[in-house]
């Protein structure tokens, strides 16, 4: 019966992966850093071959995107403060294994409870009672969309990934029918409301950014130091292990959820009531997918969140200076696609390395 | 021996980022015998046989068939050089039938007709002396059952050189005697085997020769006619050790926990525990046998609390008051709340017991971090009691924020049994307390529990290896498919009691036929 032995001799496959140990804390900056300068290169190189402009020249045009004016400055740091809002907000549900990708959605909710708030009692009522009827509304609004899906998944075990996803849908479609029944020259643009939004310090970016900060210092201690946060973590490892020790499984998820969705909304606050004070089908960004990277790439810690967040915003701000300065689209999008791709695949050499055919040397290969 | 040599392995190495697997393993395998790899849990056996089988690469090391170099990349490599694994865990299609199964992935030129196979599949079985149905479905089919499927599988695809990763680990002694006849059919008949074990009476019983592995080195191979258990124990462990369980008569044994009719459903529906009822009494090991999955996890968690129960009593006898609480539907933090203090070391050890990403502090914390009214944590506590067992268990750990999945098998456990055994039980469950670990630890849980059963505690210990039930537990309630069938004085029993108890099937129980002739 055994026929093969005189099989065709195989070679040694050229290449291995092999699982490393925790790589210590110097050299994993050092594999990122290493994986940002090969994304510049690459990138410089479709730069060059694409549009025939000097790589140095447009590298220095991402720069001016964020730091060229006081105004750019700030409102680089207020784009990434309302990013960092958002991951924050996910990232209890990600720590609990709950894949909340309906971030988009309740931001969207939040914001246009806050907008409803303005339109309906602007002026009817003192602003302070706005200001707290525009935060509570908001809060609520966002609770309900994310505590939907989670209500579902406890009750039915339903799929919180399909379910969060869809409810952006509807989140979209609910703003919509909104502008349609409040924007009666059909135009669909609501002006904005200037008079009634939330109040300001110093500039109009500073107040929105201080919140976001202290909420991020929160989100932090909550999640290291107080029973809540072990329970997320408990329940997020192993559903298992949180039955054993007594731990409510369900009543944990909703109350973290309930959490996720509020800060959503509040971000969604903070969107429209505080500094737009009008909404538009578009008034979350897509914040909601992008604070997702921001949360994962920072591994679930608030702290490193800020970073990650400032990281991705400088590249988004980047390529909107570059395409004014250049008077290009796509090939800016491209580079930041590319940069991004080399952040997030360099994680693989974080965690595994390459052998090469017996022979050869056997180190790690750093680029990809 | 004058068979020639069929596999040799030449200074093979193979490392998991800085956990060394094997190192430098140089063996070979003989045509024509059965040879043994022994050594513990976690000393590189499987992860060598995997490189024989395609499974996992070698880092560096050669590997010679017949004398020729080789190189084996995947499983099908390994089948064109005759080779085939039987892995520990079954990895066969529970909805097909045995023949369904062993044609499963096979590129045969010949047309697909499945009664041609079922009759080469028969051929094959009554060759060795194998009792297979080869239109039966997996999921009708007992462990020993599959098992067969699995090893008719490899001898179909022509496989000469046959692998065997801890075989009767599932079996019963007398399907395990049943397993080695046909093996030394297989090896008169020309094929090698190579069984993985660390079992040592089956070492000396089957094998012509046997190789040691230790902590992923190669340390000798000897004749097994020239071993002796101490000497094979000595070449494992790497040191001369006396093995014996101190086993002391229960002290003045009082019921504490009384099962009484109990049955559970699983979740597919079918009922896994059937009329179960037994006391277990302060100051005494029970001892659980039966086969992998008759039911024994599911009794020790519907008593914690964690299982469903469609009816039936569990109640507990307060051992200061005397008075009866009754536990039934209760969830764990409630049995807590009842005064009861009852520990539970769960089968599965990271997924259940412990939270491998944690470090051994906050796993520490699992039971008691509700504790006061504040809404933070207090780590203090938690910190002292894993200092504590890290020092009295001798926990080999950096430190006591080490991920408890970085620490092996025997460290886990000890943290686990240590904290369950902190909170002064007053019954103290453990379902494979000593599953994957090495001879010293496992020798140390055992003194643990015999330890809490001197305090009084009334322990209830799931065993698979039915010597150490035997000279462990004062009694044994045996377990069959969800039944009781039977109950022994440990002192008085043999392991082939146990055995045929633990086959008992339950027609034969309720037709009330007492000859024990279960099959």
């Amino acid at each position: 019966m055994r026929s093969k032995t005189e099989t065709k001799k195989a070679h040694e496959p050229l290449f291995h992966v092999v699982k490393r140990d925790e790589l210590s804390g110097i050299k994993s900056i050092l594999v990122r850093a290493i994986a940002i300068l090969a994304a510049i290169v690459v990138s410089s190189l479709v730069v060059v071959i694409a549009e025939k402009v000097n790589p140095v020249g447009y590298f220095k045009s991402m720069f001016r995107g964020a730091f060229s004016t006081p105004t750019l400055f700030w409102s680089f740091l207020h784009e990434a403060a309302l990013l960092l809002c958002v991951a924050i907000a996910l990232t209890p549900a990600f720590k609990m294994r709950f894949w909340n990708i309906g971030g988009e959605g309740q931001v969207l909710v939040g914001g246009l409870a806050s907008i409803a708030c303005m339109f309906y009692l602007g002026g009817k009522v003192p602003n302070v009672l706005l200001w707290v009827l525009i935060i509570v509304s908001g809060l609520l609004a966002g609770a309900v969309w994310a505590v939907l899906p989670a209500l579902c998944k406890a009750k039915w075990n339903t799929n919180e990934t399909l379910f969060t996803l869809m409810m952006n849908y509807i989140a979209i479609q609910l703003v919509c029918f909104c502008l349609d029944t409040w924007v009666k020259s059909g135009s669909g643009v609501l002006e904005p409301m200037h008079g009634y939004g939330l109040p300001s310090v110093g500039n109009k970016w500073l107040l929105n950014i201080l919140i976001i900060l202290a909420l991020t210092v929160f989100m932090f201690i909550y999640l290291r130091f107080s029973k809540h946060g072990y329970e997320i973590s408990v329940v997020g490892e192993s559903e298992n292990t949180a039955r054993y020790i007594g731990i409510n499984v369900k009543k944990v998820i909703i109350r973290t959820v309930l959490i996720s969705g509020m800060l959503c909304g509040l971000a969604g606050v903070l969107i429209c009531g505080g500094i737009n004070h009008t909404i538009s089908t578009t008034a979350a960004k897509g914040r909601g997918f992008t604070a997702i990277l921001v949360s994962w790439l920072a591994k679930f810690n608030p702290l490193y969140m800020m970073l990650t967040s400032i990281l991705i915003v400088f590249f988004q701000v980047g390529a909107i200076q570059v395409k004014s300065d250049f008077n290009i689209s796509d090939v800016a999008d491209i580079t930041t696609a590319i940069i991004l791709f080399f952040i997030v695949g360099c994680e693989f050499f974080i965690r595994y390395k390459i052998v090469f055919k017996k022979h050869g040397h056997k180190e790690a290969v750093n680029n990809d | 021996m004058e068979n020639s040599v069929a596999i040799e392995l030449k200074n093979i190495t193979k490392t998991f980022g800085k956990i060394v697997a094997n190192r430098n393993v140089s063996l070979d395998v003989r045509r024509g015998e059965i040879l043994s790899i022994l050594g513990e849990n976690g000393s590189g056996k499987t992860t060598l046989m995997n490189m024989i089988a395609g499974i996992y690469y070698p880092d560096s090391g050669e590997i010679y068939i017949d004398g020729k170099e080789v190189v084996i990349r995947s499983p099908k490599d390994a089948f064109g050089y005759g080779i085939g694994m039987i892995h520990q865990h079954f990895k066969l299609v529970d909805v097909f039938t045995a023949a369904e199964n062993i044609i499963l992935g096979l590129n045969e030129k010949r047309k697909y007709k499945l009664s041609d196979v079922a009759r080469r599949v028969s051929e094959i079985a009554s060759r060795y002396g194998f009792e297979l149905d080869p239109m039966k479905k997996i999921y009708e089919m007992s462990v020993s059952e599959k098992q067969t499927v699995e090893i008719i599988k490899v001898l179909y695809r022509g496989a000469d050189i046959l692998i065997l990763d801890e075989p009767t680990a599932v079996l019963t002694p007398q399907e395990t005697s049943k397993l080695f006849a046909v093996l030394r059919r297989m090896r008169e008949d020309g094929k090698s085997i190579v069984i993985i074990t660390h079992k040592l009476h089956e070492v000396l019983s089957l094998s012509d020769r046997v190789s040691v592995l230790r902590k992923g080195e190669y340390i000798c191979t000897v004749d097994t006619c020239d071993a002796t258990v101490s000497s094979l124990t000595e070449a494992m462990v790497g040191k001369k050790i006396t093995l014996n369980i101190d086993r002391c008569d229960p002290v003045d044994p009082t019921d504490r926990l009384i099962i009484k009719d109990l049955e559970c459903i699983n979740r597919e529906g079918t009922k896994i525990l059937d009329d179960v009822s037994f006391t277990a009494r302060s100051g005494e090991i029970l001892g659980i046998a039966g086969i992998a999955g008759s039911g024994q996890r599911e009794l020790l968690e519907a008593i914690a609390g964690l299982q469903h129960v469609e009816s039936g009593q569990i109640s507990y006898i307060d051992p200061s008051t005397g008075a009866e609480e009754n536990l039934r539907d209760k969830t764990p933090i409630q049995i807590r709340q009842l005064g009861v203090r009852l520990s539970f070391v769960p089968e599965d050890r990271l997924g259940m017991g412990l939270v491998g990403n944690m470090d051994i502090v906050d796993n520490m914390m699992l039971r008691s971090y509700r504790k006061g009214n504040s809404a933070f944590l207090r780590r203090k506590e938690p910190r002292d009691l894993a200092n504590e067992i890290i020092k009295s268990l001798e926990v080999v750990t950096p430190g006591p924020n080490t991920p408890v999945r970085r620490l092996s098998g025997g460290n886990v456990q000890k943290v686990l049994v240590g904290r369950e055994i902190a909170s002064t039980p007053t019954v103290l469950m453990a379902a494979y307390p000593v599953r994957g670990l090495d001879i010293n630890s496992s020798y140390l849980i055992y003194n643990l529990l015999n330890e809490q059963k001197k305090n009084g505690v009334a322990v209830i210990f799931v065993g698979e290896d039915l010597d150490v039930l035997i000279e462990l537990s004062d009694r044994i309630l045996v377990i069959g498919s969800g039944r009781v069938t039977g109950l022994v004085d440990a002192r008085n029993t043999t392991k082939e009691e146990i055995g045929l108890l633990m086959t008992k099937t339950p027609e034969i129980e309720q037709s009330e036929n007492e000859g024990g002739e279960g099959e």
